[in-house]
């Protein structure tokens, strides 16, 4: 499933239009930065509820094309410039971890 | 090829760049994607441990065809003890970090196990030099 598909189905918010038609087959979903870095996998979408900048500079190492912030957060400034600088695409759900994680799964599996 | 960066205390907006900066390098060496993932997993956590913990320092990059050798070095507190620090979920990381979702005691562990040898030189109340060394052949 692409992205773009992702993004309807999930009706999610999208305020950086890249990578839309990137091949999603798995997400990893972790508020804890070091345990993106060492377990999360290229091609993964990243879910999260944190909105600062590191997040896309981990998700840009990762080569992680999207991130979803979950319950309606808001992206840092700097975080957003960070993911058009990055080419890294980034999205917004009103749902809470649980329910994205919930849905995607039973989109992608 | 040698590259050197500064790391600033508490500077976490530009945390990665170095990471960042070497990893587009090592893919225009055309060093092997496996290779280049772990090295910068290893890299962008001491930077991050050297941004949370120290005062300021450096970070030193040497790749030749064989390895790649980064040299994190600090001024800080220093490690008062290593085997805690290596111990997954072990962590002296500040309120502010953990909230940032950092301080889950998963870093020196990360680079451990992303590395070829690891090499931690402290000396409490002066600094910490973490030698990291990625083979690539």
């Amino acid at each position: 499933m692409t992205l773009k598909d992702i993004i309807e189905e999930l009706d999610l918010k999208c305020l950086n239009p890249v990578n839309l038609d990137a091949e999603v087959s798995s997400a990893y979903a972790s508020d804890l930065l070091s345990d993106v870095m060492g377990n999360a996998r290229s091609g993964q979408v990243w879910i999260t509820m944190q909105t600062h900048k590191n997040v896309t500079a981990i998700a840009s190492l990762k080569d992680m094309p999207a991130v979803i912030i979950v319950r309606d957060g808001v992206p840092d400034d700097d975080m957003l410039q960070h993911a058009k600088d990055e080419d890294i695409c980034l999205l917004v759900s009103k749902d809470a971890t649980f329910e994205v994680c919930g849905k995607l799964y039973d989109l992608i599996k | 090829m040698h590259y050197t960066f500064k790391i600033e205390r508490g500077n976490f907006t530009d945390a990665g760049q170095a990471s960042s900066s070497v990893k587009r390098t090592l893919k225009q060496l055309g060093v092997d994607p496996a290779n280049i993932k772990r090295t910068v997993v290893a890299l962008f956590e001491a930077e991050i441990n050297a941004v949370a913990h120290a005062y300021g320092g450096t970070i030193d990059v040497d790749i030749d065809g064989e390895k790649i050798v980064m040299v994190v070095a600090d001024e800080g507190p220093g490690i008062p003890n290593i085997e805690l620090a290596m111990q997954e979920g072990w962590s002296t990381a500040s309120a502010k970090v953990r909230e940032m979702g950092y301080g889950a005691g998963m870093g020196l562990p990360n680079i451990k196990k992303n590395t070829d040898e690891l090499k931690i030189d402290t000396k409490v109340g002066v600094g910490t030099t973490v030698t990291m060394t990625v083979n690539l052949a």
